[in-house]
């Protein structure tokens, strides 16, 4: 009797834990009250503010454009790495796996902290160049990329990419038209991690990005700090809108998923 | 041009690998324009990675591959007009059989209607018309491999290369496979180059057989020379069934071996150490009283279009095949024909015969125990409490499921007059005796059946009684699985 309960307590708990903070945020986004608790009404002020007010609006494109830019950035780079070590001698693929697993381990405000100091104090590269920051993002994601992308290249039949040598094609040609379908799934999966890396990131952004630059991250931090309440609320606005965003994202893949089983 | 009709020539190829491993050592090959060519050996043989520098995608270590009389050992695989057919297929998953075939045509910038004018014909050549735009996965594995067939063949290549090409399909599929590739062959005049590591496959299809073993071609003939006239144990061994025996010339076409003397056709000089070969299906089964040897059956089974009946005669084991049977126990004569017979030149002299593991779990030849150590030769066995072997569950292993081979060099062999002498293993009559310039190479007829080759410095006497000290510290030992 005890067991059955707990099978469906802990379950019931986790999702409670899980969901409840979101689900009372979007609840208040939609109401005129400045602070959690005190509800007098419902209205759409929230959203309003955040698609008309410029600074939000500017914040939110930037930190797309630099979440697609450096996602880009880092899956060209991290399927050539991929490739390249897939590819190399034994001591070469493994010397290149062990150097890609200490950004993924390492402490982002290690990684942030170093990258500042290489670029900006030892190179002397302004911050308002946007480098640092990108170089920064796409430092934090590639290794995600690579690892996304390795499996697919071991999964793969070793012989197709001689197939088309063998047919006549180039080493450049075999590998834009045999090799990187086989592995585009890996490198799609390795690109959507590497924008949510980088959206949710706070330590590379706040030590490599120009000062009057911010992203979601570093203007929610900053912001809960202040008192400027209409902006508060409406960033519960920003994390409903995000959190719907991300739901209908897991729902298409899971749609999606089912179809491709039942087709398999 | 050194030589017209020679399409390929592969001279003093060598591989070794970064790991130090020689897959292939001087692999010397011609091959003529049209002609349909089997590398055949076992796994690990070097056969895969002759093909693949021929194909390009490994470069010889050593050696130069001419290609109408050019030197291509430099030359990557997309320039070679060489193609090849996978062992997986390697089709490209993501494109249809149509892209597919047509992809070696794009490369070449092919117009596009000449482009679905061949690939309707290449499908039409291997079946398959209308499959343009079906996907690779939709296929069977027959439908596949004819699909990579038709892949390859559209480039025209001047070789086709078959990399065991028909290893995934099941055996009725693979042989009508072998008779439409046998007749594509016939039909295009293109040159095959095919690997396999199954006889009946390359026997079946080929114009000439390169049989490998270790890197290192054994033979290279037509494939009834490599049946027939096989030129060493390996490739005797290894293409069909053989009996195999050790055994000496005794005079003109005269051979002895398997403890019987045998007419035979190959003229090798007297007191030449020779490898007899008998096929299974040359050996007649006769009464006891007209057998050029005789012995007790042991196993009959039954294989659908013969029977196969293995008879064991003194210490050695004769496998007959016959379309009549035998009963296990029957006493049996048996005759080979001379051109039964194929004569080998022996490569060395090496003794081998069974030894036994007695009920105290000990090593015994003829009676005598051996002090070797049983448990270093049983992998991962030990003794147990009781001296018992145990195998490495703990279980007491059975001396009657253990079979031992032990190996001796005629040179570590000594003979004594004094056959009382307790190092004495076995005795026997000395039944010939050759000089060999600086000794004596005699054939002892044991007491147990078997004959024995020792090299002796001395001279002894045609038929004279003597014991056999086989130093046990000279033997090596191999469990037989």
């Amino acid at each position: 009797m005890i067991r059955k309960t707990l099978r469906t307590l802990v379950p019931v708990l986790t999702l409670v834990f899980l969901y409840a903070p979101i689900l009372i945020l979007a609840f208040f986004s939609f109401t005129n009250a400045t602070q959690i608790g005190m509800v007098r009404g419902f209205t759409l002020k929230n959203y309003i503010t955040l698609f008309t007010t410029e600074e939000l609006r500017s914040m939110i494109v930037g930190t797309l454009l630099l979440a697609f830019g450096s996602a880009i950035l880092a899956t060209l780079l991290g399927t050539l790495g991929a490739i390249g070590s897939f590819y190399s001698k034994k001591g070469v693929s493994s010397a290149i796996r062990t150097v890609n697993q200490i950004p993924v381990i390492n402490a982002d405000v290690v990684t942030g902290f170093s990258i500042c100091i290489l670029l900006v104090v030892v190179f002397g590269i302004s911050k308002d160049t946007y480098i640092p920051l990108i170089i920064g993002h796409v430092t934090l994601s590639a290794p995600f990329v690579y690892l996304s992308v390795i499996p697919k290249l071991k999964q793969m039949d070793s012989s197709l990419y001689e197939a088309a040598l063998d047919l006549g094609a180039t080493p450049a040609s075999a590998l834009l038209r045999v090799v990187i379908p086989q592995i585009f799934s890996g490198m799609i999966s390795g690109f959507s991690l590497a924008i949510t890396l980088s959206l949710d990131d706070y330590f590379i952004a706040t030590y490599t990005k120009p000062a009057t630059f911010d992203t979601i991250s570093t203007y929610v931090v900053n912001a809960t700090k202040g008192s400027q309440t209409s902006i508060k609320t409406a960033l519960w606005a920003l994390s409903t809108v995000i959190f719907v965003i991300v739901i209908l994202i897991v729902i298409g893949m899971n749609i999606k998923a089912a179809k491709e089983q039942k087709k398999g | 041009m050194a030589n017209n009709e020679n399409i390929i020539e592969l001279k003093h190829i060598s591989k070794v690998f970064d790991d130090g491993f020689t897959a292939v050592s001087d692999f010397n090959l011609e091959v003529k324009r049209g002609e349909f060519v089997t590398f055949l050996g076992p796994s690990g043989c070097g056969k895969t990675t002759t093909l693949r520098m021929i194909a390009g995608f490994d470069m010889p270590s050593e050696g130069d591959i001419l290609l109408n009389g050019q030197d291509i050992s430099k030359m990557p695989p997309n320039l070679r007009p060489i193609n090849t057919v996978f062992q997986r297929y390697a089709l490209f998953p993501h494109m249809n059989i149509f892209d597919n075939i047509a992809f070696g045509l794009k490369q070449k910038k092919t117009p596009k209607d000449e482009i679905s004018r061949k690939v309707k014909k290449v499908l039409e050549l291997v079946d398959l018309e209308g499959f343009e735009k079906r996907s690779v996965s939709t296929l069977s594995g027959g439908q596949q491999q004819r699909v990579a067939i038709a892949r390859a063949l559209v480039n025209e290549p001047q070789i086709l290369l078959l990399d065991e090409p028909l290893g995934a399909l099941d055996l009725k599929m693979r042989k009508e496979m072998q008779i439409e590739l046998k007749n594509m062959h016939d039909e295009l005049g293109i040159t095959f180059i095919y690997v396999t590591h199954d006889q009946e496959e390359a026997l079946t299809m080929s114009d000439k057989i390169v049989v490998m073993s270790e890197g290192k071609i054994q033979q290279i003939g037509t494939p009834e020379d490599i049946y027939n006239e096989p030129q060493n144990a390996f490739v005797a061994d290894f293409i069909g069934e053989s009996n195999l025996f050790n055994g000496i010339m005794t005079g003109t076409k005269k051979a002895r071996f398997a403890g019987g003397q045998f007419d035979c056709v190959d003229d090798v000089p007297e007191g030449t150490q020779i490898t007899a070969v008998v096929r299974p299906e040359d050996v007649v089964l006769t009464d006891p009283a007209q057998g050029q040897i005789r012995g007790k059956v042991t196993s009959v089974i039954f294989k659908g279009i013969h029977y196969e009946i293995i008879v064991q005669s003194g210490r050695y084991e004769v496998v007959i095949q016959s379309t009549k049977s035998a009963s296990v126990g029957d006493v049996v004569g048996m005759q080979v024909a001379p051109d039964g017979i194929h004569i080998m030149i022996a490569e060395n002299h090496t003794n081998f015969f069974p030894v036994d593991v007695n009920r105290a779990h000990h090593l015994e030849f003829n009676g005598t125990e051996l002090h070797a150590s049983l448990t270093q030769l049983v992998k991962g066995s030990r003794r147990g409490e009781n001296k018992e072997l145990l195998d490495e569950n703990g279980q007491v292993i059975d001396p009657d499921k253990l079979h031992i081979t032990a190996a001796i060099e005629p040179q570590d062999i000594k003979m004594t007059d004094d056959v009382d002498d307790e190092n004495v293993l076995i005795e026997g009559t000395i039944s010939n005796l050759i000089y060999k310039g600086d000794h004596y190479s005699y054939v002892i007829n044991t007491e147990l059946g078997q004959d024995f080759i020792v090299d002796d410095e001395y001279l002894w006497n045609m038929g004279d009684q003597i014991g056999l000290i086989l130093p046990i510290e000279k033997m090596r030992f191999s469990v037989k699985k």
